[in-house]
């Protein structure tokens, strides 16, 4: 089976401990490139001579072939004779051979499945220590403020409060109108059925106001904040913003970490009552307009059943679950590494954190007061 | 007047186990400018980092005076960091502060001056590097290069005693890289400065350095030190190959 005039071909003959490589025909990436020469064809040799014979090349590929060819000589101790070669060939096969290759560079293997699955189990019993000195230097940042030691921008706090407050409204009430709707919906299909349709009231309000608005504004918050500080502080991280508070000796936790946690800390208590609020109109809607509810009783039933204990239960949450979103965007943000995918990655990890966070403590906090009975 | 303002001694330094330079050893007297020079990805800001505070080595020491940087407490170190100036690769400005605000920080957290001297102080900062008039701009509004400056201005607000440098000619235009050299020597010569560059930029090499170190990827360790000038006329091969694409031009 003779090669096609055009295909590449490269034919090795030995003369002696000479090794003549004639290289032949159009080489282009979409022809197969030849083999390498077989083993025992290399034994004993003293050197290779290339030579090159109605030979064209439009794409690279020649060259890619004589670099590997070249390093797979080399790998024995043998010398190349190119120079019955083209002269564009030679020189640029010398310019690609002029610097070694590195040969410590770190081997970046992908694992498997189960092999994954181990890695994020350990990354997060790993996380762990790092999030705890991370909390560490929170609360000194915290006692630095306290007396009067932490400084940062009142104006960086304004702007991060309206970001963060304000600017978090339309979504929310997107969200809160929704579920508020679902929820009553829901409720009263069942509550319809006994002719109880006025209990709408307060499954929608006990409902929206101590767990569904908190647990919506923390997604939310997720989504919007924790992300966005993430990006923010990696962006920071990238541009060395944040090397240039340390080698002054100031700590970027009381400059960007800080009024990071207040803000949000301020903006999601108010949030979540929005939320609830909201909630609550929707419920009512619902129940006025389909199940027959008058607005008088809907809004009577819903203020006996709301105590100050549901507020206020719902509003802590609430908080902790926005504390916790801050937490986990500026943590993600400052462990950030220095490229732009380092921030994408960053920026990921904290809404993740944050929402494994959230559910985490709402669990918590659902037994706590239940078993206090609240 | 030779004192050391700057002593390096064994310093191995490393990623993890990927080790980037071991054994330095070398000191920077008292207004020197000294280079850190060698090819791109050899451990230059790597090095940089070491002597500002920011990665501790994996062997070795960084001493300021009798001062083991690395061995200080933490508001030892803070004390020391004082002494310096950085400006940083691509200037680090703050993102959420004026040109202004950025080099007046130092002053207000470090210094009990009243707003007005601070104002008058930070004017004349950004003059001399040039930005006179651009007090009110954000870091997003400038060039790379007065994004430099500004930072610049910023590692001189307090007076450091030891400026350090990340290539600061770099993405400057032969004009303004010039007139930073010029600005390098000023600094040095009115206000006693010691200062740590480091440059891939052969002319201002040699028109302002009079100690240098030079480190080599391949051997992971430093194959030089000395007057640049010195070394590109008797320096081992690797180096004199580096410089002379200076001297001929
Ligand atoms: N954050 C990092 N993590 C791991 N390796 C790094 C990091 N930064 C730099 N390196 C490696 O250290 C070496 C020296 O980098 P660097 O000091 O930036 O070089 P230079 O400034 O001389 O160009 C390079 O090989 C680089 O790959
Ligand atoms: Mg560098």
């Amino acid at each position: 089976m003779s090669p096609s005039p055009t295909s590449p071909h490269a034919t090795f003959e030995r003369q002696d401990t000479l090794l003549q490589v004639r290289l032949s025909g159009a080489w282009n990436w979409s022809d197969a490139a030849p083999g390498m020469p077989e083993e025992p064809l290399w034994a004993g040799l003293s050197g290779v001579r290339l030579t090159a014979d109605s030979l064209s090349e439009s794409d690279g590929a020649l060259l890619a072939w004589l670099i590997s060819f070249s390093r797979a000589a080399s790998a024995r101790g043998l010398a190349l004779d190119t120079t019955g070669l083209p002269e564009g060939t030679q020189r640029l096969l010398a310019l690609a051979l002029a610097v070694p290759p590195r040969t410590d560079h770190p081997t970046d293997t992908a694992p498997g499945f189960f092999a994954s699955l181990g890695l994020i189990a350990l990354h997060l019993w790993a996380d762990l220590p790092r999030a705890l000195r991370f909390t560490g230097e929170i609360t000194q940042s915290f006692a630095r403020l306290l007396i009067g030691k932490a400084r940062f921008r009142r104006r960086d706090l304004l702007w991060l409060i309206e970001a963060n407050g304000p600017r978090a409204l339309p979504i929310s009430s997107l969200i809160s109108f929704l579920v508020g709707t679902i929820l009553a919906y829901m409720g009263a299909v069942q509550l319809a059925q006994f002719g109880a349709q006025i209990y709408i009231a307060d499954l929608v309000a006990i409902g929206m106001v101590r767990e569904i608005g908190a647990l919506m504004t923390g997604v939310i918050l997720a989504g919007r904040t924790g992300a966005a500080y993430a990006a923010q502080i990696g962006t920071m991280q990238v541009n060395e913003e944040i090397d240039a508070y340390r080698t002054l000796g100031l700590s970027p936790i009381d400059y960007l970490v800080l009024p990071r946690l207040i803000a949000l800390v301020l903006m999601v208590p108010l949030l979540t009552l929005y939320a609830g609020v909201v909630g609550i109109g929707a419920g009512m809607l619902i129940a006025t307009t389909v199940f027959g509810v008058g607005i008088r009783e809907y809004l009577n039933e819903t203020v006996l059943a709301l105590s100050w204990a549901h507020i206020l239960i719902g509003m802590f949450k609430g908080t902790v679950y926005g504390a916790l979103v801050a937490f986990a965007g500026c943590w993600r943000g400052m462990e950030c590494g220095r490229s732009a995918q380092a921030v994408g990655e960053a920026t990921t990890s904290a809404v993740v954190t944050s929402i494994l966070l959230i559910t985490v403590s709402a669990s918590v906090l659902t037994i706590i007061f239940q078993r206090l009975g609240w | 007047m030779s004192e050391v303002a700057i002593s390096i001694r064994q310093l191995t330094m490393a990623y993890g186990d990927n080790v980037i330079q071991r054994d330095l050893s070398f000191e920077v007297q008292r207004g020197d400018i000294f280079v850190i020079m060698g090819g791109s990805g050899c451990g230059k800001s790597t090095l940089l980092r070491h002597l500002i505070g920011l990665q501790a080595p994996k062997a070795g020491s960084v001493c300021y005076g009798e001062e083991d940087f690395w061995a200080a407490t933490e508001a030892g170190q803070d004390a020391l960091k004082r002494r310096f100036g950085v400006l940083f690769q691509a200037g680090a400005l703050w993102s959420s502060l004026t040109l202004a605000e950025n080099v007046a920080l130092p002053l207000e957290e470090f210094t009990a001056l009243p707003a007005a001297a601070i104002r008058e102080i930070v004017s004349t900062k950004l003059a001399l590097v040039g930005l006179a008039g651009f007090e009110h701009y954000y870091p997003s509004e400038i060039s790379g290069g007065m994004k430099k400056r500004a930072g610049l201005a910023r590692a001189m607000a307090l007076n450091p005693e030891i400026l350090f440098f990340d290539e600061p000619s770099a993405g400057l235009d032969p004009l303004s890289s010039r007139r930073l050299d010029e600005l390098i020597l000023e600094l040095r010569d009115s206000l006693g400065a010691t200062v740590v560059l480091v440059t891939h930029e052969l002319p201002s090499i040699f028109a302002v350095a009079n100690n240098s170190v030079f480190l080599d990827a391949d051997s992971k360790t430093m194959i030089a030190s000395g007057d640049p000038k010195h070394l590109a006329a008797h320096g081992p091969e690797a180096v004199r190959n580096f410089l002379s694409r200076g001297e001929s031009s």
